[in-house]
């Protein structure tokens, strides 16, 4: 047993460290998950990582002006105004972007670190955006390589067997017995058998995987009547999601804006000239002046006449549904919205980058129930904090109390539950 | 003598032959190929051939899955209205009218279409207090009905011989207008409009307004009789308001108060103020029925007596006498109905002024008669009111004789009809038929091709009521409006306006409408106040001085009701079902699955009959009647009207009274709902000189010896031997042994803890089922509950319950989330002999152990955290193991495509199930199904079903709390079931809320309290109250499951689960 011992403390030792890497990787991982939750609920609006949206790209920001230092970060985070004032690297940015920076007075240094880790972690070349693709493709790679690896084993085992059954021919022509000409593997009933079970395993792997991912329509991004940025108005001009889509405030529907909504501002507004330039999917131009004078059609408006508009012979434009739920799902986005305090982002990805409007998400159960395990609910965890429905819920108020648990998410208030959503 | 509850003879006369039958879960053959002694191979659909379709329907299913995602289109308004917000529901106060009802409601519209009706409940309102009936819920459906008449249109005579008669569309109005004022002019004679009850005040003056107009009101089912004695008892020709919760003593003589009588919701409403008992101080008001079948005011009665209809008169007469004291010659023959009205009398006279005597009869002397033993009894002015006199029926008999005597004599030039259809319910149709051809000009307003506007030359369809502006004053100084909950669907135009444009006015009746009341209330700010609340009351107008009241006609009354024959051989009595009335909604397919409260029966009517009567007819009421819908056909005539009816012995029918049900019969114009089902009665109804008799005497019965199908929903869903589901007694022997449920309850605790630490988690294989926040409770009032299906419908509207059509419902699929479970309660052996009727409302009980659960193989059904069975429908692959396993049989498994949701296009006609009725494509037109509930979904074949507890609305309450920051109120979230009763039978909340009204009504009603099947420790989350009549009788089963009793059943069930205590042989 002794020559062992040195072999098993070392096996130790290795899981050990394993371990202790695991956790100090979860922990980093925390890190840039709340990061990322953070800048999408208050820096995505004018922040992107890579590209210059309302504010400046912030990948990388750690090597310009003081910003490796966190807490200047955050006095500029926390009050841009009286920072500003005393600082001219951001009266530059302001003159460069033409507006200024909104304060986040509750932002805290655990936050900025997070951000900041987020940032960088998103700014890595070849990540993606989002925190999500990146992990998803890591073990995408690590799988092929996996696959790699084992196809090259099994060649390997292949050879060496048919190495093996050679040179155990050659023994017994070598000592004269004689046995049957050997079947050739592709004849061979355990290859064969092998091979059909192969065979089904994969394409019954595939086979099920594509019903499952049947009718959805992840990454849909249809062509509509009008060409219409969302990065325009939603990015660059910041107009607030809730001026168009009013009713995911109130309603189970989001819904599309009618044409009246639209024409509050493009009575003016009838030419796309300052914006930056707009492609369609195959890399076209696409005449911004000429997709609003689309719309002024519909609504029956000339521009050389305006006070001539008569609205209420406007017709409404025909769009094409991106995000489609089957009918024995109930969804309401007040839910969400206003009950949940969710952006509109956390589903729809960063509509504020988005052109044409593709849909992000999966929308499917597993993709719904995910989010549901995840998410905390806004508990009163103490009066006056949080939505005070959650008040009457005294066993998870005691748990809290007590150091049981130290949040609630939706899972616990019955959020995985079939009639929260089937009825 | 010891109760038997039974809810079919085959259970009466044959128990052990009915066990064996209803013991199949399915009542035809499986349809699978027997499996035989030949052995797979051999049988018809062998292993080969079962490994082919499974290929092929693979196959299949993946082609037609690999199909493309269809393009789904967004279209959004062009302009939004600006209070409008899609998916968020907007509420209008408005009326349900029809034929003179009135009910004050609230439409729930959804993105501009009403889905559903409930009740207005306005604060501090006398009138408006909520609670619908079941055609007030189901007349949303009304309004998408495909067969309304679309446009204004004109007769035209086509084909090759110029005889054929077809209707043609008037393309527009003006043309119309001019069309007609065309023909009125060139027409010479009286102009007549002819109507039902209007109750509508601006019509009212739309019609005085019109030169020499003659304005008939005719109604269906005529109070005249009562109309007439009044005015004779010098109050005017008025009916007045009653007070059921006033009263201690309530007899009805025939009248159908909780059910079709007057205004049932108004008096279901106040009849159970003194039927829910306060345990405190145990007492409630009894309630007397003198009638000849079983009505379903009768099944609620505490006692009850029968008679031939001729004899009402008789009845009236003898309690007058007994009360007066001038008994003179005995009357009445039957002893039994003597002794009955004896005790009558007596707790009549014990309570004076707090009684209260109403009878259904159309009969003038009789109800002269009435009124005088109200006055006799001091009822007047404490139980009836004459200061608030109601407009729900105005109708005078002789007047329609009149118009038809002037018709037939071509003095009239112009008849205008409304909402009255003589064609198809006058007393001699053949007459109005033959009369109206002599009239020079018929226009119709009314909104269906029915038998009288298919007769008329000009149609111009009026809107319906939820399309339309209008008012109703049900009783004076209240004023119940309408407003448009849609714009109309069809060109269809209000009557009133028509009537204006003809008297050269050319205001629209929106104007008219809006003038006269903007006028009347001071105001437009008023007037929109008015329409938001809905009823707008004016106590100075309420109460108008009453006029005294004055014995005249009593002594001409009496002496003409003593000189009445006694009626010989038969008779025939017609009544109106709950569901379909008079039957102007008859072609609602939701009234007409609902199933009549005493017979189960749906889409039919059927001629009523004894159990004596049925044994004289040669009828053997054994298992085979039972337990096949095929029911024994008889021929019944009376001088030269006969109609042939398929019969159901009912118990606790006079045994010479035949009963049949209006309202049925009905033209194929009006729809596949209506069109053929049943037979037109009211052709038995006949003249007598002053009023119309809804009853004839003389008639013969024939046994055809053939037999027709009635659909009826009850049997099938016995609860075999299992009568721990019902609850009930008498008061004498509640108030004896208060406590026999909670001690019952108390033992089966024992029986399950005693060998689990006194823990019963331990003595179960269910989960612990945790409700960290609400937990839901349902309790439900058997006091309270008259059986009146209002419930059944609002479930239907509110969830989006199928319709299956008669033909389903014959093979037991009914789709009902609710039904109403009826339990006959009398003598042994007697059926005849009936002592009670108990409804018992049934609904998934959303049991805590709930047995469905833990058998379904794909977990489509559970627990949720807030109490509730959930079913989720679309995990849900059909093995039916949780309707198998559930005890209260509530689960609803869809056999076929009823709604059209099925992932196959035309997936109706399978072999299997074979062909649905037509009804189920009515329901599937694309009109028809406006009528959904865009936040239920809409189930498709092959999935089970059940209560939900209305989650929908659970969660919608809750997320609104969660908008406004605030805990969830109590009441702020409501089942359907529950806002539809106007009895409050059902009560709803939140248990964990200690101050909920759920807590307190358990909390106040323990002795009554109990849980259906108790003993098999499934813990429901719906409760019921027992239900208790008023009768001093004593109850032996009730003290049956006393402690001793008990012990000795708890002690033999030691080791293992408590057997069911069994109640019969538990007398001591």
């Amino acid at each position: 047993m002794i020559p062992c011992k040195p072999t098993g403390q070392r096996l130790t030792l290795v899981f050990l460290s394993l371990f202790v890497f695991s956790i100090l990787h979860t922990s980093a991982q925390g890190d840039i998950a709340a990061g990322k939750s953070i800048f999408n609920s208050k820096c995505a609006s004018c922040h992107q990582v890579l590209k210059p949206g309302t504010g400046p790209a912030l990948a990388g920001l750690e090597g310009r002006h003081k910003w490796a230092d966190h807490n200047e970060l955050l006095k500029w985070i926390q009050n841009p105004a009286a920072y500003m004032a005393a600082d001219p690297y951001t009266q530059g940015l302001k003159a460069q972007y033409g507006s200024m920076m909104t304060g986040f007075a509750d932002f805290t240094l655990k936050d900025v670190e997070d951000v900041v880790a987020h940032i960088n972690n998103a700014s890595v070349p070849d990540k993606g955006v989002t925190g999500q693709t990146p992990a998803a493709e890591k073990s995408n790679s690590n799988a092929i390589i996996f696959g790699v690896i084992s196809l090259i084993l099994a060649i390997i085992a292949l050879i060496l067997m048919q190495v093996n059954s050679n040179l155990k021919k050659m023994s017994d022509d070598s000592e004269g017995i004689i046995r049957p000409d050997p079947v050739p593997f592709y004849r061979n009933k355990m290859y064969i058998a092998m091979g059909a079970l192969l065979f089904f395993a994969v394409a019954g792997f595939y086979f099920s995987k594509a019903a499952i991912g049947f009718g959805r329509q992840q990454n849909y991004q249809p062509v509509q009547p009008i060409y219409y940025s969302h990065k325009v108005h939603a990015g660059i001009n910041q107009i607030s999601c809730l001026y168009c889509h009013g009713s995911a405030w109130d309603s189970k529907h989001a819904a599309i804006p009618a044409v009246n909504i639209c024409m509050n501002c493009h009575k003016a507004i009838t030419t796309y000239e300052k914006g930056p330039k707009l492609y369609d999917e195959s890399g076209k131009e696409i005449n911004g002046t000429a997709e609003i004078a689309k719309l002024h059609e519909a609504a029956g408006f000339d521009p050389k006449n305006p006070n001539k508009w008569d609205g209420s012979l406007a017709k409404p434009v025909e769009w094409v549904k991106i995000h489609n739920l089957p009918d024995h799902v109930y969804f309401n986005h007040s839910q969400h919205v206003r009950a949940g305090k969710v952006q509109c982002q956390s589903c729809h990805g960063e509509i504020t980058a988005m052109d044409e409007v593709k849909q992000v998400a999966e929308l499917s159960m597993g993709w719904c129930i995910n989010c549901h395990r995840e998410t905390k609910v806004d508990f009163n965890y103490s009066a006056g904090k949080g939505n005070k429905f959650y008040s009457i819920y005294e066993k998870f108020h005691n748990d809290i109390k007590n150091k049981k648990m130290d949040s609630v998410t939706v899972k616990d208030i019955g959020g995985l539950e079939c009639q929260k959503c089937h009825y | 003598m010891s109760n038997k509850y039974w809810q079919s003879f085959g259970e009466m006369n044959d128990p052990e032959n009915f066990q064996k039958m209803a013991q199949d879960e399915f009542h035809e053959e499986l349809p699978f190929e027997g499996f035989d002694d030949k052995g797979l191979i051999d049988a018809k659909a062998p292993r080969r051939d079962f490994l082919k379709y499974l290929g092929f329907s693979t196959a299949a299913a993946t082609l037609a899955a690999s199909c493309k995602i269809p393009v789904k289109k967004a279209i959004p308004y062009a302009n939004k209205p600006e209070n409008l917000v899609p998916g968020v529901a907007k509420y209008y106060a408005t009326t349900y009218v029809q034929d003179g009802d009135v009910i004050p409601v609230v439409a729930k519209v959804r993105d501009g279409r009403p889905i559903k009706l409930e009740g207005n409940v306005l604060e501090n309102s006398l009138y408006a207090t909520g609670g619908t009936s079941a055609r007030a819920q189901a007349s949303v459906l009304d309004l998408y009905d495909m067969y309304r008449l679309k446009f204004p249109q004109h007769r035209v005579k086509g084909g090759s011989d110029g005889k054929e008669i077809k209707f043609e569309e008037v393309p527009t109005f003006e043309q119309f207008d001019k069309m007609v004022g065309d023909a009125m002019r060139a027409a010479a004679g009286s102009v007549v409009l002819l109507t039902g009850t209007v109750v509508s005040p601006s019509t009212k003056d739309i019609i005085a307004k019109f030169p020499n107009i003659k304005h008939v009101q005719y109604d269906a089912v005529s109070y005249s009789g009562m109309l007439l004695a009044n005015e004779a008892g010098g109050f005017g020709r008025k009916l007045p308001s009653y007070d059921f919760g006033a009263a201690k003593i309530i007899v009805s003589l025939g009248a159908d108060f909780l059910g079709t009588w007057l205004s049932p919701v108004e008096f279901a409403k106040g009849y159970s103020k003194g039927r829910k008992i306060d345990e405190k101080n145990p007492a409630m008001s009894k309630h007397y029925q003198f009638e000849s079948h079983l009505s379903m005011t009768g099944s609620n009665a505490d006692e009850r007596f029968t008679h031939r209809p001729s004899e009402t008169g008789a009845v009236a007469l003898d309690i007058l006498n007994l009360i007066n004291g001038t008994e003179g010659e005995p009357t009445i023959a039957d002893a039994k109905l003597e002794a009955g009205i004896k005790k009558a009398v007596a707790d009549l006279k014990a309570h004076m002024g707090e009684s209260l005597v109403v009878c259904g009869s159309n009969d003038k002397n009789v109800q002269v008669i009435v009124n005088a033993i109200n006055n006799a009894i001091g009822a007047f002015g404490k139980t009836i009111d004459w200061s608030k006199p109601v407009n729900y029926r105005q109708g005078i008999d002789s007047d329609m004789n009149d118009l038809v005597g002037q018709m037939e004599a071509g003095q009239v030039g112009t008849l205008m009809i409304c909402g009255a259809n003589p064609a198809y319910n006058y007393h001699n149709p053949a007459k109005f038929k033959a009369a109206l051809t002599k009239v020079r000009v018929t226009v119709s307003f009314n909104e269906k091709m029915d038998e009288t506007t298919e007769l008329c030359e000009y149609i111009l369809p009026t809107h319906h009521y939820l399309e339309s502006w209008g008012d109703a004053e049900p009783k004076p100084g209240i004023i119940s409006f309408l407003q448009p909950t849609i714009y109309p669907l069809f060109k269809t135009r209000p009557y009133q306006t028509s009537l204006l444009k003809w008297n050269g006015d050319n205001r629209e009746y929106e104007t008219y409408f809006k003038e006269y009341w903007t006028g009347k209330l001071g105001g437009e700010e008023a007037f929109n106040k008015a329409l938001q609340d809905g009823v707008k009351e004016d106590a100075a107008v309420a109460t108008t001085a009453a006029g005294g009241y004055g014995a005249g006609g009593v002594a001409e009354a009496s002496t003409a009701i003593s000189s009445y024959k006694k009626g010989t051989g038969s008779e025939i009595l017609l009544y109106q079902k709950v569901s379909i009335g008079t039957g102007s909604q008859a072609g609602n397919p939701w009234l007409q699955e609902l199933p009549d409260p005493v017979s189960k029966a749906t889409w039919d009517n059927y001629a009523m009959i004894s159990v004596a009567k049925a044994k004289e007819l040669g009828i053997k009421l054994n298992n085979d009647y039972e337990y096949y819908p095929e029911k024994p056909m008889i021929k019944l005539k009376v001088g030269n009207k006969e109609v042939e009816l398929p019969i159901l012995a009912i118990p606790g029918m006079n045994p010479e009274t035949i009963a049949i049900a209006v309202g049925y019969g009905r033209n194929n114009a009006l729809g596949v709902t209506a069109g053929e089902v049943g037979k037109n009665a009211y052709a038995f109804s006949s003249f007598n000189g002053t009023t119309v008799d809804y009853h004839v005497a003389g008639v013969t019965a024939e046994n055809l010896h053939t037999k027709y199908k009635i659909a009826q929903t009850q049997k099938h869903n016995s609860y075999e031997d299992r009568k721990e589901v019902v609850r009930e007694t008498t008061l004498a022997a509640f108030k004896a042994a208060p406590n026999v449920l909670p001690e019952y309850s108390e033992h089966l605790k024992e029986a399950f803890y005693k060998n689990s630490n006194n823990d019963f988690r331990q003595a179960t294989l269910y989960p612990q089922h945790e409700q960290p926040g609400l937990k839901w409770g349902m309790n439900i009032d058997m006091n309270a509950c008259y059986g009146c299906g209002a419930c059944v419908v609002a479930c239907h509207a509110e969830n989006n319950v199928s319709v299956v059509g008669k033909r389903e419902v014959l093979r037991y699929h009914d789709m009902h989330w609710l039904r109403i479970d009826r339990y006959f309660i009398s003598d042994e052996k007697d059926p005849d002999n009936l002592k009670g009727v108990v409804f018992q409302p049934m609904l998934c009980q959303h049991c805590d152990n709930a047995p469905c659960e833990n058998v379904c193989p794909v977990a489509a059904t559970n627990h949720s955290a807030e109490g509730i069975n959930q079913m989720a429908y679309n995990r849900c692959i059909g093995t039916r193991y949780c309707a198998n396993n559930c005890p209260f049989k509530v689960r609803r498994f869809n056999w076929a495509d009823y709604t059209g949701a099925d992932s196959f296009p035309n997936n109706r006609d399978q072999s299997l199930v074979g062909k649905l009725d037509n009804v189920i494509e009515q329901m599937n037109d694309d009109l028809t199904r406006m009528v959904l509930n865009p936040d239920v979904t809409v189930r498709s074949r092959g999935v089970m079903e059940k209560c939900s507890f209305c989650i929908q609305k659970l969660q919608a309450a809750k997320l609104d709390a969660k908008k406004e920051n605030r805990v969830l109120k109590d009441g702020d979230a409501k089942t359907a079931c529950q806002m539809a009763c106007s009895a409050d039978a059902i009560v709803f909340g939140n248990v964990h809320d200690k101050e909920s009204r759920i807590n307190k009504v358990r909390a106040e009603n323990k002795q009554r309290t109990f849980h259906v099947l108790e003993q098999l420790h499934v813990l429901p989350n719906i409760t019921y109250l027992a239900k208790v009549r008023n009768t001093e009788e004593a109850d032996h089963k009730w003290q049956a499951h006393d402690a001793g009793e008990h012990k000795e059943a708890g002690h033999k069930a030691d080791s293992t689960l408590p057997s069911v205590p069994k109640t019969e042989g538990a007398q001591h």
